[in-house]
């Protein structure tokens, strides 16, 4: 925690450029919306039946993501604070029709391939989440590419996933076959349980990687953080009140309590002078 | 009568919400620990987007429509499902004390949920009618009802089971689910 507190502090010293990039690094690496948060898994699921719906479903997230986050950072302080919620969906879903027009008109396969998910970016928790978390509260150019590096994550993420699965579910890459002859296709991840299977096999890991990082006393408490991690920890409005739910499916309260002083810390550090005013 | 039959078959079992479309994927994973909660959750979505499938419909067919303004709808979607759950909600606070007290907990949790929006956008895609769409969503709830209940019933089971350490929680969870899309794979057969 401490090492995000030092970034910020520097991020507010130093001119616009490293601060963009050290948005870009943190969305691709640090906070990687699929592999370290594990957020948005409704879509990633869906669409990576091959590398090339990944990819097209990540790059228009990225570019609503990013619009999204620089004009509700440009309008953070006229929004009052008890609409925000629905103004920011506004904001979120005019961009997601414009992208649903555009793919509609200039990339038809991609618009049949992708289908309903296109409109459903809406309720994608990373947009949101962002939305609130980010671009809420800060300036327009950081917010901008903090969307651009969160969405270029998501992206490389649903890439990724794709290729594995087409590469495993039908012995492709990018729709040109790799595999030699004598390779039987395992078509059931191109099918909806290899979907999972895959989703299994990618928190399987993140456990792994942060048990181990506990070991050596390393912050991991975001990894995982998102939606399957525990509704807890998830700081969107509407997912705010499944705490009430979870403490009644019995939920650990040790994961509450290790998540939620992170999250004030990282909130407090991000927002340290607005909040530091607004207190007073 | 056969029509509104096969839709409900077909998207409460063949394309089951979770388990062939991935949505309503979080509240799928994240609250089905117990059958009774797990139920819960299902009877309140259910519930929700049998409402507003109905109410959608009828403003894609009513409004938006006739005033040629069909490029609105996922705006109008999202806004009209979000003040629609927060206004069954207070209704049921002040009318149905009884009904709120079983589904009220679960009802903010369905805001966000992408299922309730996928519902309304599909039977706009598919373009049905109104007793078309009111039976869509309701099966479609009730696939995700059951797909639920049958998960918590089974980590009701899985919770004395010995896991490998990295498989404990989610993963086995998605691994559970993974089975069981296979199971419903054999759906498609049906028809």
């Amino acid at each position: 925690m401490a090492d995000t507190a030092k970034n910020t502090e520097s991020l507010n010293n130093t001119p616009q450029m490293p601060a963009a990039l050290e948005r870009l690094y943190n969305g691709l690496i640090k906070e990687n919306p699929t592999f370290v948060l594990t957020l948005g898994m409704c879509p990633t699921l869906a669409v990576t039946t091959s590398a090339m719906n990944g990819l097209g479903m990540g790059l228009t997230t990225m570019v609503v993501l990013a619009l999204s986050n620089a004009f509700i950072s440009l309008l953070r302080k006229v929004i009052p604070d008890k609409v925000r919620i629905p103004a920011f969906i506004v904001i979120i879903a005019s961009f997601v029709t414009v992208m649903e027009l555009l793919l509609e008109g200039y990339l038809p396969s991609l618009y049949d391939a992708l289908g309903i998910y296109i409109p459903l970016i809406v309720v994608n928790c990373i947009i949101l989440g962002r939305a609130e978390s980010y671009a809420s509260k800060n300036p327009v150019i950081p917010s901008f590419f903090d969307g651009v590096g969160m969405g270029l994550g998501f992206t490389f993420a649903l890439t990724c996933i794709g290729l594995v699965r087409e590469l495993l579910g039908s012995g492709k890459i990018f729709g040109a076959t790799v595999m030699p002859e004598s390779f039987e296709p395992i078509s059931i991840f191109i099918m909806a349980p290899g979907a999972f299977f895959v989703l299994a096999a990618l928190t399987a890991v993140q456990n792994v990687i942060k048990e181990r990082g506990e070991k050596q006393g390393r912050d991991m408490s975001k990894i995982g953080s998102g939606c399957p991690g525990g509704c807890n920890s998830c700081n969107i409005e509407g997912c705010l009140s499944r705490g009430a739910v979870a403490e009644e499916t019995g939920k650990t309260e040790v994961k509450k309590a290790t998540v939620k002083p992170a999250e004030t810390k990282q909130s407090k550090a991000t927002e340290n002078e607005e909040k530091g005013e607004e207190n007073a | 009568m056969t029509n509104l039959i096969l839709i409900a078959i077909g998207s409460a079992l063949v394309n089951n919400v979770v388990l062939s479309q991935f949505l309503g994927l979080c509240p799928f994973l994240g609250v089905s620990k117990k059958v009774k909660t797990a139920s819960g959750m299902g009877m309140a979505v259910i519930f929700v987007i049998t409402i507003a499938s109905f109410v959608a419909a009828l403003i894609y067919r009513f409004i938006l429509l006739p005033l040629d303004l069909a490029y609105l709808k996922t705006i109008v979607f999202i806004l009209v499902i979000a003040a629609l759950v927060q206004f069954v909600e207070m209704f049921l606070k002040k009318n149905v004390v009884s009904l709120y007290q079983s589904l009220g907990v679960y009802l903010p949790l369905i805001t966000t949920n992408c299922a309730v929006l996928g519902v309304a956008l599909t039977n706009v895609q598919k373009s049905y009618g109104l007793a078309e769409s009111v039976v869509n969503g309701f099966a479609t709830a009730a696939g995700f009802a059951i797909a639920i209940i049958i998960l918590a019933g089974l980590r009701e089971k899985m919770e004395y089971n010995d896991i490998p350490g990295p498989f404990k929680g989610t993963p086995i969870v998605c691994i559970t689910a993974g089975l069981m899309a296979i199971a419903f794979c054999g759906f498609s057969g049906l028809f």
